[in-house]
């Protein structure tokens, strides 16, 4: 689905990502951790297509097209996903407008019909009680004076009303409580099918007891550098990444 | 030959076509005088430090309409907010078109003011209020001179509007470039209630100079919503002159939009005599090309326990520039006076300006005031945020600028204005986009 081969990037001519290779599968889930500085941030910036990023080289194909050319919404329209690590306030557009507009928008680049109110509405209804969203919280402005909780179980909710095929979840469980993330994880589980993948970027492994990943990678200096099952993570949170570091100096 | 100069002795030719007995033109007489006097606006005035007239005062203009020109409503239609039902006062290079025009007598008058300054009937209400909001400069004095069309709608006591009424001054440049002065009167008595919806338009690439003065007259718990769309052809300048005299307890708006024209000036004045009295005055300003808009506000609080409230929001593009220049007097004896003022602007281009100065003077003790103005761009993060959602960068921009306009938008209260005007901006912004507002 998604495969990310020998990529290169760097922002202000300072090189972050030095070779990264990663293949996810439809259906999969992979869980991506590393220290702080190792990239992690950086790889979501660019699969979403944020421009400040430089590709140097490495290509990023999505379903088998190279997507390296293309705009971030264009990348939005073909199913890629990010849930920002600091969602970004939006004063003076609703929650409720602005994901109609988002949903119109990929529709009328995917050369489909918009959506009927009543489909999008009824739709808003069933993706905010999944994340157990207030009905008021959808007419207020995007974000603005929301909490840390609210922020992310309002990108999780973005998620689940435009149902990309590639979802990556930029630290989506910092700044949560045992509740929010409960709630996030929760919905995430039940978005994940076998058509799409999610991949979860996470500084610890406590997400990880919720959205239990397939594969776990090891990103350190712009590479990843070791991959296992779920298992990995355990053994992250006890002994940290020192041990790691050493292991590639060996 | 100047156009100064030009005016001043083209006078005689205008007596010709007026009532010369008449005492409004004493009043026409002694306008023409300041006129000489004060000349034309120059930056050298401190008002007038961000806008200049030279471009503007160096053609050669036709001061008179030489031929009556007919069009036809479907032409001219879309200028129209014509799925609202309302009144229309509508003038052709200044000459009133019957045609295309609504008119009224029933309780109210919603008329021309040439008729307003000739018949017997209208005396008592033209005696007392015509000439006595305006206040004097160069630009009102020329009005007043040559005043004689516009116009006049008189609501007496107890009465709302039935409907709206639209103004609207098309030009044709059929006499090449042209200047225009209409003048118009509106007084509400007590507890009365209108609405107003005014338009220039010029239909030629010809320049069109419009000198335009309004009095607006709001008796005891009057009620007044006074829309402005100012969307005209990059060969118009428009200096409108407003002022607006209010009394206890009335409410009155006037709404801005600019959106086109070459030069635009807003002088807009209001003058508190009385208590409970709310002024609101809203804009939302957006520019390219070469387009310069220059709000000048004025709110005199001189009674106790009113407010007045000023919000203009401005986006400018490639070489466009905006002034906003906002007055605020609170004389001694209104205490307890409310007055909030803000100005926020976008610059979508590293070649737009902006000139935004509150002026506060403030002789009460117990007062609120406030001012606020800010000059940013659009927030890069939050256009990624929404391209990273699907909305492509020129929707995203365009969705940014109806919300940072939103609140100002909101507070239309015709929604058949309201969708015309978001219909203005999406047009002018090259997208359609299917958000509510």
């Amino acid at each position: 689905m998604l495969e990310i081969k020998d990529l290169h990037a760097s922002v202000e001519d300072k090189e972050i990502l030095k070779g990264l290779n990663l293949k996810v599968n439809a259906g999969e889930v992979h869980a991506i951790m590393g220290p702080n500085g190792a990239g992690k941030s950086t790889l979501a910036s660019v699969v979403s297509g944020k421009e400040e990023y430089e590709v140097t080289s490495g290509a990023i194909f999505l379903e088998g097209e190279d997507i390296e050319e293309l705009g971030a919404e264009e990348r939005a329209h073909k199913g890629i996903f990010l849930s920002f690590q600091y969602p970004v306030e939006i004063p003076g557009v609703s929650v409720t407008n602005f994901m109609k507009t988002a949903i119109n928008e990929t529709r009328k680049a995917r050369g489909q019909e918009e959506m009927p109110a009543r489909d999008m509405l009824k739709k808003i209804k069933e993706k905010s009680e999944l994340l157990e969203i207030d009905s008021k919280f959808l007419s207020r402005s995007l974000n603005e004076g929301f909490s840390g909780g609210e922020k992310k179980r309002n990108e999780i909710f973005q998620m689940a009303m435009l149902e990309p095929k590639v979802a990556i979840l930029d630290e989506t469980d910092s700044g949560l409580d045992i509740d929010a993330l409960r709630i996030v994880a929760n919905g995430v589980n039940k978005l994940k099918s076998k058509d799409n993948a999610v991949i979860v970027i996470t500084h610890y492994q406590r997400l990880l007891e919720y959205i239990v990943p397939d594969f776990v990678h090891v990103l350190h200096d712009g590479k990843i550098v070791k991959s296992g099952t779920k298992d990995l993570a355990l053994e992250l949170e006890e002994k940290g990444y020192d041990w790691i570091k050493e292991e590639l100096k060996a | 030959m100047e156009l100064k100069e030009k005016l001043v002795s083209s006078f005689l030719a205008f007596e010709a076509n007026v009532d010369t007995t008449s005492p409004i033109h004493d009043i026409r007489i002694e306008a023409l005088k300041s006129f000489e006097a004060y000349g034309f606006p120059t930056k050298k005035l401190e008002a007038w430090k961000y806008t200049s007239l030279n471009s503007v005062i160096k053609n050669d203009f036709s001061i008179f309409p030489k031929k009556e020109i007919a069009l036809e409503f479907k032409d001219v239609k879309k200028y129209f907010i014509s799925d609202l039902d309302s009144y229309k006062i509508v003038f052709i290079d200044g000459v009133y078109s019957s045609h295309l025009s609504e008119t009224t007598h029933d309780k109210i008058d919603v008329c021309l003011m040439s008729s307003a300054l000739s018949q017997n009937r209208f005396k008592p209400v033209i005696d007392v209020y015509y000439n006595t909001v305006v206040k004097e400069d160069g630009m009102t004095a020329l009005n007043t001179a040559f005043a004689k069309e516009g116009a006049y709608i008189y609501i007496p006591k107890n009465i709302a509007a039935d409907k709206p009424i639209q103004i609207i001054h098309f030009a044709t440049g059929v006499d090449g470039a042209a200047m225009l002065q209409p003048r118009n009167l509106i007084v509400c008595e007590d507890n009365s209630e209108v609405t107003i919806i005014e338009r220039h338009q010029n239909l030629s690439e010809n320049k069109v100079f419009t000198n335009s003065v309004t009095e607006m007259y709001a008796g005891n718990n009057a009620h007044i919503d006074y829309y402005k769309i100012q969307n005209d052809t990059d060969t118009s300048c428009l200096v409108d002159n407003t002022f607006t005299e209010q009394h206890n307890n009335s409410v009155c708006s006037v709404h801005t939009f600019a959106f086109g024209g070459d030069i635009t000036r807003n002088n807009l004045n209001f003058y508190q005599k009385g208590q409970g009295i709310d002024s609101i005055l809203n804009g939302v300003t957006i520019l390219e090309g070469k387009t310069h808009v220059d709000h000048n506000t004025l709110v005199e609080h001189q009674e106790p326990n009113c407010e007045s409230h000023q919000d203009y929001k401005g986006i400018f593009d490639e070489k466009s520039t905006g002034v906003f220049n906002g007055k605020i007097i609170v004389e001694q004896e209104a205490q307890k006076t409310n007055a909030f003022q803000s100005n926020n602007n976008i610059l979508l281009s590293d070649k737009a300006t902006v000139n935004s100065k509150p002026q506060l003077e403030i002789f009460a003790d117990d007062v609120k005031c406030s001012h606020g103005c800010t000059i940013g761009q659009l927030d890069e993060s939050a256009l990624f945020y929404m391209r990273s959602r699907g909305i492509a960068t020129k929707e995203a921009k365009a969705l940014l600028m109806y919300a940072f306009a939103n609140n100002v938008l909101e507070s239309v209260k015709i929604p058949q204005l309201k969708t015309r005007i978001n219909k203005i901006i999406a047009d002018k912004l090259g997208v359609n986009i299917g958000f509510d507002l």
